[in-house]
């Protein structure tokens, strides 16, 4: 009797990514061109363990900016999103809140820095928009997965909405609850990375003192992001929210001015393509889309996509190494408490500034991206794989060490690693194309030059491809997730 | 000679007392069978003579503890983990080695898994789980076998079958079991647990299933 094992699908998808990513590295850059990486290094060692809290004058108004922009954003897209989720049985709205979450939230606030300028409106909206459209989706989730009985026991004639209120909600509530504090930690971390492009959060002041070299001001500023991230469940209490929600409100400077003509002329006449707008025709909009496409839009989708399916599979390396430092099958509880503050430090910065640092020492290429999006995503998958190896109970005489690592272990938590690796997907491709702001040349590199050539129809066009990629990644691995039945419950902490 | 002694004033996990004034001796070559109700604490004893034992004994939990994403292969494997380095270990997780396959094939064999060999167990019967979980005790290299209800999940002459076996490979074996019949057939020395005590402990030739009636009485509460 002959007894070959056969590849199981798991194994031949693993294999198809790994042989993918492999391709991409081959015809990546990857080179460190900074001429001795390790002194600046060195630099930022030193300034990492002295930091000093007085550097910048306006740091307490950074952090204030920094939670301001991110309450009043997170709380905007609850409400909203609440709203859209009410109303996804409609593929509209469905489609609609697709679009609005494939464009980053770094996109967006370059779009309305040009409509509204330096207002509080811009960074409010900027993250309010896209995650409007995620937590619909979401919420919508978790209202469909609810149990289903109580609906059917109400008395004929309930109005819907007092149905919802006193069946639906109270069953759905703490999901909302504790997704909405997850969502308000990206949101914080969203809210300090539009720094970088110009609104006063933390991102501008970090930006600036490491242009100037000033490491233990960044130490500073670094230190501040964690503790507040870290002690949020502390401070964000449910009775304090209106006081949060007032206050943030309040310290913003809505004074700054904007213009409606100027508002009008951007949506009317600024991104519209420019051959159509001076009346050259379309075959000259014919030249300008092909110039388009080829120039910029095809190298720029070839660099996004080749980035994101390396870090995609980095990221999954990573995960097997990293779920092991807080997994109480795997280290003792002095270790695992080591582990917890690494995955936290790790998953707590965002890759947008980790990506920034890694630039200031290697030098432009894919390098410091490939690095930041794998180290970044990696922590989040190797907390949650972590805390899933929790509730796994092993049998008295299981194997100890490497072979209870690799036999009992990694093979029970293959499949749901899988299972969010590829829920995570969309989200690195959409981080990825940001990156190109920093200077890699994926699609925002392009985006980010339209913009500071004031050229926003070419700017609005690539923004445009970038949300289809996005949106055919998420098909795609929903499409995978399908096959190999691989399911996870939703992108919780 | 003797194999294993117990003097235990208590045992139980947590603050909570399963075991009192526990008393034991177990010699080599004893076939020994566990019975009473469940929840009389036939577990907890089964957990504490393994634990006593070490890696002499080879156990099959009530729970069975396979990996589902694994193949039977694998989890036959997996009885001799300790015994090889981790290369060969790491080697046959990704491709079974011809010499390793050859000496899990005879195990599968005597259970009657020799077309499951590379089949994931999460694709598998109940009964044919239990197999697996029984057929890697026999793969451990052991002379001792501790089992909690291993025969639970299978038909009564399945049954018969996988205790042929286990008897045939190890000298030693201790189960805890519910079917009372079997459990005469099968053991050289019943011992019989009732309200955490030892109620009952002798050998098993002459006696008859209704002799343990009094161990699945509630009396006294």
């Amino acid at each position: 009797m002959t007894v070959r094992p056969e590849p199981s699908p798991l194994a031949r998808t693993t294999t198809t990514f790994v042989g993918i990513a492999i391709l991409c590295l081959i015809f990546a850059d990857v080179a460190i061109s900074t001429v001795d990486p390790w002194q600046e290094f060195n630099r930022m060692l030193l300034g990492l363990v002295t930091p000093d809290f007085y550097a910048t004058d306006s740091v307490t108004q950074a952090i204030a900016y920094t939670l301001a922009f991110a309450l009043l954003g997170v709380a905007l897209a609850n409400v909203m999103g609440l709203f859209l989720a009410l109303l996804f049985f409609s593929r509209i709205v469905r489609t609609g809140c697709a679009v609005i979450r494939a464009v980053h939230e770094l996109f967006w606030a370059l779009i309305f820095l040009q409509m509204f300028g330096l207002s509080p409106l811009t960074g409010v909206l900027a993250i309010a928009i896209p995650y409007s459209g995620i937590i619909a989706k979401v919420y919508a989730e978790i209202l469909e997965e609810a149990n289903p009985a109580p609906l059917k026991t109400i008395p004929a004639g309930t109005s819907r909405a007092s149905a919802f209120i006193f069946v639906r909600m109270p069953d759905v509530w703490a999901h909302f609850r504790s997704y909405s504090m997850y969502r308000l930690e990206c949101g914080i971390r969203s809210s300090a990375v539009l720094g970088f492009i110009g609104l006063p959060t933390l991102g501008f002041h970090l930006e600036t003192a490491f242009k100037e070299g000033q490491y233990s001001e960044v130490s500073a500023l670094l230190i501040l992001f964690y503790l507040v991230i870290a002690t949020m469940r502390i401070w964000m209490k449910r009775p304090l929210m209106p006081i949060y929600l007032i206050g943030a409100a309040a310290i913003l400077p809505w004074g700054v001015a904007f213009s409606f003509s100027n508002i009008v002329r951007f949506l009317t006449e600024d991104i519209v393509p420019h051959p159509l707008r001076s009346g050259a025709g379309m075959e000259a909009f014919w030249d300008w889309l092909h110039m388009m496409v080829i120039d910029q839009a095809v190298p720029g989708t070839i660099a996004t996509v080749q980035l994101t399916m390396i870090a995609l599979v980095a990221t999954g390396f990573l995960t097997i190494v990293l779920f092991p430092l807080i997994s109480p099958l795997l280290l003792g509880k002095a270790s695992r408490f080591c582990g917890h503050v690494f995955l936290v430090v790790a998953r707590s910065t965002p890759e947008y500034i980790l990506a920034f640092v890694l630039l200031q020492l290697w030098g432009p290429s894919m390098l410091p991206a490939i690095v930041a999006l794998t180290l970044h995503n990696g922590a989040i998958i190797g907390h949650l794989v972590g805390r899933y190896t929790e509730t796994v109970s092993l049998r008295q005489d299981a194997a100890t060490g490497f072979n209870r690592y690799f036999y009992e272990v990694l093979p029970r938590v293959y499949r749901p690693m899988l299972a969010l690796l590829f829920y995570r997907w969309e989200v690195i491709m959409r981080e990825t194309a940001i990156l190109g702001i920093l200077g890699i040349a994926t699609l925002g590199f392009y985006v980010d030059s339209a913009f500071a050539d004031l050229r926003f129809d070419r700017a609005m066009l690539l923004i445009g491809i970038t949300a289809l990629l996005n949106i055919g990644v998420d098909a795609i691995s929903r499409s995978v997730r399908t096959r190999l039945r691989l399911q996870t419950s939703l992108e919780q902490q | 000679m003797s194999l294993l002694e117990l003097r235990e004033e208590t045992v139980g996990y947590s603050g909570t007392t399963v075991l009192r004034e526990l008393e034991l001796n177990i010699e080599q070559g004893e076939r020994i069978a566990l019975v009473g109700e469940s929840g009389a604490g036939k577990s907890t004893l089964l957990n504490l003579i393994h634990t006593r034992l070490g890696e002499t004994a080879a156990l099959v939990p009530q729970e069975l503890g396979l990996v589902q994403a694994l193949s039977v292969f694998h989890n036959v494997y997996m009885g001799r983990l300790h015994q090889r380095s981790i290369w060969r270990n790491l080697r046959n997780l990704l491709k079974p080695a011809k010499i390793d396959v050859d000496l899990v094939m005879p195990v599968l064999e005597r259970l009657r898994l020799e077309d499951k060999l590379f089949t994931s167990v999460g694709e598998l019967s109940g009964g044919q789980q239990q197999r697996t979980a029984v057929g890697r005790a026999l793969f451990h290299p052991g002379d001792i076998l501790i089992a909690d209800e291993p025969v639970s999940a299978v038909d009564e002459h399945q049954a018969r079958e996988i205790l042929d076996a286990i008897t045939a490979e190890k000298p030693t074996v201790i189960l805890a079991m519910h079917d009372r019949e079997l459990a005469i057939k099968f053991a050289d020395r019943l011992i019989g647990i009732r309200d955490g005590k030892i109620a009952l402990d002798e050998a098993a030739s002459g006696m008859a299933p209704k002799d343990l009636d009094d161990l699945y009485r509630n009396g006294d509460r």
